[in-house]
């Protein structure tokens, strides 16, 4: 198995690679593989045809559809207003910027179920923002609109601490250099800087979107829980789970993962080809 | 030579770089934007709670934290940060190390492995330990044998935190350390420097900031977490409830203040981790940029 | 092999750092039990330490744990050391029974079913009751919005779904087919199906949600009193369904954990008078007939009947109903599967 790993090019300078991956795979291991393991075997069970026939229910492929639908809205979404947020945070000055910094890792520190609480507060028409959107018809709190929200205020942050540190790490010369160039400051953003945050970019936009379709929490409440409509993939585990058909939550649970490892897959690979490029 | 524009996060642009500013009008939409966006998604939903929180005044607020449940969860969600943020740092940077540093077959697989904590439900996560280490588990019989308990204990809930909290520092540290190249390090082994002193002069000092917001990420999703530990937790009161669990035993008794009060203190918990690294940036960020000249 | 091995001993070693210290100074009882009960066992367990103290002169600890009543029987299943369960349903009771965690005819080893309080499904309504909601059949007219919580993730939306079903029977030219019918219609008026009781509340009472909200009765008369009594009104409706919420010792666990005595006599004293008045002090119905007439404003006369009676069991409606692909099922998707 550690064969796989072994370096591919000319062995590097640097020390530490054995033990450093060693220990990453052992650590990963007793974790995630292990705990992983015992829900993908779980299933066994139910015989490979007993699992499809749970996976294809409509009632769960509808709830998938939702949550990997709503989850990449959400981190599209995140994508474009986390970059700007980043951004101005690294680049601009303005009164109040270290609150704003501060402000942004608030989805990580407040849990979940409150923020779902808090959201279906603002969002119920009689809240602060619901008075104001349930005249006009738009109606957010419990329909799939209000998965979209909580799933944006759960992942915002991922996009903008993976973009930060490296945005702040960029070097200014290379700017510099391409305005002195002749680049006007559109094609060094396009050409010069985008291609350097776009790494992190994508990791940011893979983890929130992988967040985003797991989210629990914070979605039961605002989402109104209709089966078919805006019933999120994980509160269908719980219902399993509620009668006891351990197999059966466990098969939702790993289709959703297969389809979160090929999508985080696929983005990895992506970044991956970028930079070999 | 990187080392001037390792400027703090709040140290302003360099006025002489006008040439690669952009003009005055995007810069006040790209911050009003980003204001907005801010505001309508952060700020509101944190007002909301504290509004609540203060609705029956401070005194109530207070009120609410005092009890020896409020307190003892309060405890518990301390010592399980405690445990859970060493151990996923630790493994942060030797992943990192290896990742970032080295090219080899399977490294995006490997990769992918780290960030599968965040795509797997919170309940999911939670199950996979009673899976483990419920009485029914893999391990179920010789824990119960053995008197031994995991699930619906502290370890149980460390474990659960561990696994949520999993991949933010190497998440935080791999693109960070892959931008940084090799560089560095390969002169400092050139110049004589063995591989420990090659880590502790230049590379963790380089990944310095990435570091803490790694940490600080997993610091505050460790204490908020609620999904995974409400699994594993079995919730006995005074026991086995973190901080956001007691949110919701305060919420399901009707008593909004309370669960308010509680959920406030989380939040400002995390503000206040947050000041001490923006104090420590600016206190430190010159004398730390300088000593690596 | 090598490698599972070494997998074991490492597990083996964070087990052993992290095994909680085992030093018993008082006995301590877990009482696993489900959402509606925090307040009656709060109240209820101060006495009963005392009661216990002064009979026996030991202290014991008491501990609760809450959360939906299918929730914590799974957790106990899974290994959560209860030493008594209280749950919603004599159907996750027998779930542990199943498992050999409680012996079988649990049921018959205490008073009244092992059902020491009671309960059944009302209606609240906005104040004034605007809509004029005086019955089931009112709950599926046009416009109405109706307030339950999902069958599947909630103990007590079971029996407001069970008590409507008994409703539509009990008809004249009542059938299975037509009972069907007139549930699956209600189900066609919920605009929001919480999870849970408590957040099924909250949707109707902080939210404003829905027109009338299935309760039981003791969750609606909380929820007025604590919540205000100028937002909602209580609505019984002619026909119910008597709630029994069960009790039951863990044998499994109070034999390794020796607790058996206490665990015993804390159930049994639940039927006291002196308990049961804090019963109805928190609004479930009283046993003991003295004490629930003296209540009786507070719990007007219902016809009731019993799930024994109208579905054969609690199993017997658990399968047929709530199972997958059961009647619930069929009800929430028109031609599926």
């Amino acid at each position: 198995m550690f064969a796989r790993f072994l370096p591919r090019r000319a062995p590097s300078v640097l020390p530490g690679f054995g033990p450093a991956l060693g220990f990453a795979l052992a650590y990963l291991s007793i974790i995630v593989l292990m705990p992983l393991a015992a829900l993908v075997l779980r299933p066994a069970e139910l015989g490979f045809s007993g699992f499809i026939a749970v996976v294809t229910q409509p009632r769960v492929l509808a709830a998938l559809r939702l949550s990997f639908g709503a989850s990449l809205i959400a981190t599209s979404v995140n994508a474009v207003f986390g970059l700007i947020v980043a951004w101005v945070l690294v680049r601009y000055n303005f009164p109040g910027k270290r609150i704003v910094d501060a402000l942004v890792d608030l989805p990580f520190a407040l849990p979940t179920a409150v923020a779902g609480v808090a959201l279906t507060a603002l969002y119920a028409p009689n809240g602060w923002i619901g008075r104001i959107l349930h005249p006009l018809g738009i109606e957010v709190a419990f329909t799939p609109i209000g998965v979209v929200v909580a799933l944006v205020f759960i992942g915002l942050p991922f996009v903008v601490r993976t973009v930060q540190p490296v945005l702040q790490d960029l070097d200014r010369e290379v700017e510099e250099a391409a305005a002195s160039l002749g680049a006007s400051r559109w094609q060094t953003i396009v050409r010069v800087i985008l291609p350097a945050i776009l790494p992190a970019l994508l990791t940011g936009f893979a983890l929130a979107l992988a967040r985003g379709v797991g989210e629990y929490g914070s979605v039961i409440f605002i989402a109104g829980n209709m089966p078919l409509v805006s019933e999120i993939a994980p509160l269908l585990i719980v219902i399993k789970l509620e009668q006891y058909d351990y197999a059966g939550a466990a098969a939702v649970g790993v289709a959703m993962l297969s389809i979160s490892f090929v999508m985080l897959l696929v983005l990895n690979l992506l970044q991956r080809w970028h930079r070999g490029r | 030579m990187a080392a001037e524009t390792k400027a703090p996060a709040s140290g302003p642009a360099p006025a002489s770089a006008a040439a690669i500013d952009e003009p005055a009008w995007v810069r006040r939409l790209l911050i009003a934007v980003g204001l907005v966006f801010i505001g309508l998604f952060l700020v509101l939903p944190l007002v909301a709670v504290f509004v609540e929180a203060l609705s029956n005044g401070i005194g109530a607020y207070l009120a609410a934290l005092r009890p020896p449940d409020a307190l003892a969860a309060i405890r518990l969600t301390l010592l399980v940060a405690a445990i859970a943020v060493p151990c996923n740092l630790i493994f942060g940077v030797v992943a990192a190390w290896a990742i970032a540093k080295f090219e080899f077959t399977g490294r995006s697989l490997l990769i992918t492995f780290i960030d599968l904590p965040f795509s797997v439900s919170p309940v999911i996560s939670g199950l996979v330990y009673v899976l483990l280490f419920g009485a029914h588990g893999w391990f179920g019989p010789w824990l119960v044998a053995n008197n031994v308990q995991i699930i619906f204990a502290v370890p149980g809930i460390v474990l659960a935190t561990i696994f949520v909290t999993f991949p933010f520092v190497a998440r935080e540290l791999i693109p960070l350390m892959q931008e940084q190249g090799t560089e560095e390090e390969e002169a400092a082994l050139s110049l004589g420097a063995n591989g420990w002193q090659t880590f502790w002069r230049v590379t963790l000092p380089n990944i310095k900031w990435g570091l803490l917001y790694g940490v600080l990420l997993s610091n505050a999703r460790a204490m908020g977490e609620f999904g995974a530990v409400s699994v594993v937790s079995g919730h006995i009161r005074g026991l086995t409830n973190t901080m956001p669990l007691h949110v919701e035993i305060l919420y399901n008794e009707y008593n909004f203040v309370g669960a308010f009060a509680v959920a406030s203190l989380l939040a400002l918990l995390a503000l206040v981790t947050l000041v001490l690294k923006s104090l420590l940036e600016w206190r430190f960020g010159h004398e730390l940029a300088a000593s690596r000249h | 092999m090598l490698r599972s091995a070494s997998i074991a001993l490492a597990v083996a070693g964070i087990v052993a750092a992290f095994a909680p210290a085992q030093s018993h100074a008082d006995r301590m009882l877990l009482n696993v039990s489900y959402d509606p009960t925090r307040e009656f066992y709060q109240d209820y367990n101060a006495v009963f330490v005392k009661h216990w103290k002064d009979t026996t002169g030991e202290t014991v600890t008491l501990r609760m744990s809450h959360g939906g009543s299918g929730k914590q029987a799974r957790s106990v299943i899974d290994g959560l050391p209860a030493d008594v369960v209280t749950l919603a349903l004599a159907g996750d009771v027998e779930e542990l029974a199943k498992r050999d965690l409680i012996k079988s005819g649990w049921q018959a080893r205490l008073p009244d079913n092992s059902a020491p309080y009671t309960s059944t499904i009302v209606f609240l309504v906005r104040k004034g009751n605007p809509k004029n909601i005086k019955d089931w059949p009112d709950l599926v007219r046009d416009g109405i919005q109706v307030i339950t919580p999902n069958p599947k993730t909630s103990g007590g939306a079971r029996w407001n779904y069970l008590a409507a079903w008994g409703y539509a029977l009990k008809q004249p030219g009542g059938t299975p087919e037509t009972a069907k019918a007139f549930v699956g219609q209600i189900y066609r008026h919920v605009p929001v199906l919480d999870a849970g009781a408590r957040a099924a509340t909250n949707t109707f009472v902080q939210r404003k949600i829905g027109d009338v909200f299935l309760s039981w009765e003791n969750e609606a008369l909380l929820a007025i009193k604590e919540l205000g009594p100028g937002e909602v009104d209580i609505v019984i409706p002619s026909v119910s369904i008597l709630a029994e919420p069960s009790v039951a010792v863990v044998d499994a666990n109070v034999d390794r954990s020796k607790t058996r005595d206490l665990a015993e006599a804390y159930l049994k004293f639940l039927y006291t008078p002196e308990s049961q008045e804090i019963v109805a002090k928190h609004f479930f119905r009283p046993r003991n007939a003295d004490i629930l007439a003296r209540h009786r404003e507070l719990f007007p006369p219902v016809a009731l009947f019993t799930i024994d009676a109208v579905f054969g069991g609690w199993e017997k409606a658990q399968d047929e109903h709530f199972a997958d692909g059961g009647i619930y099922d069929q009800i929430y998707q028109p031609g599926g599967r």
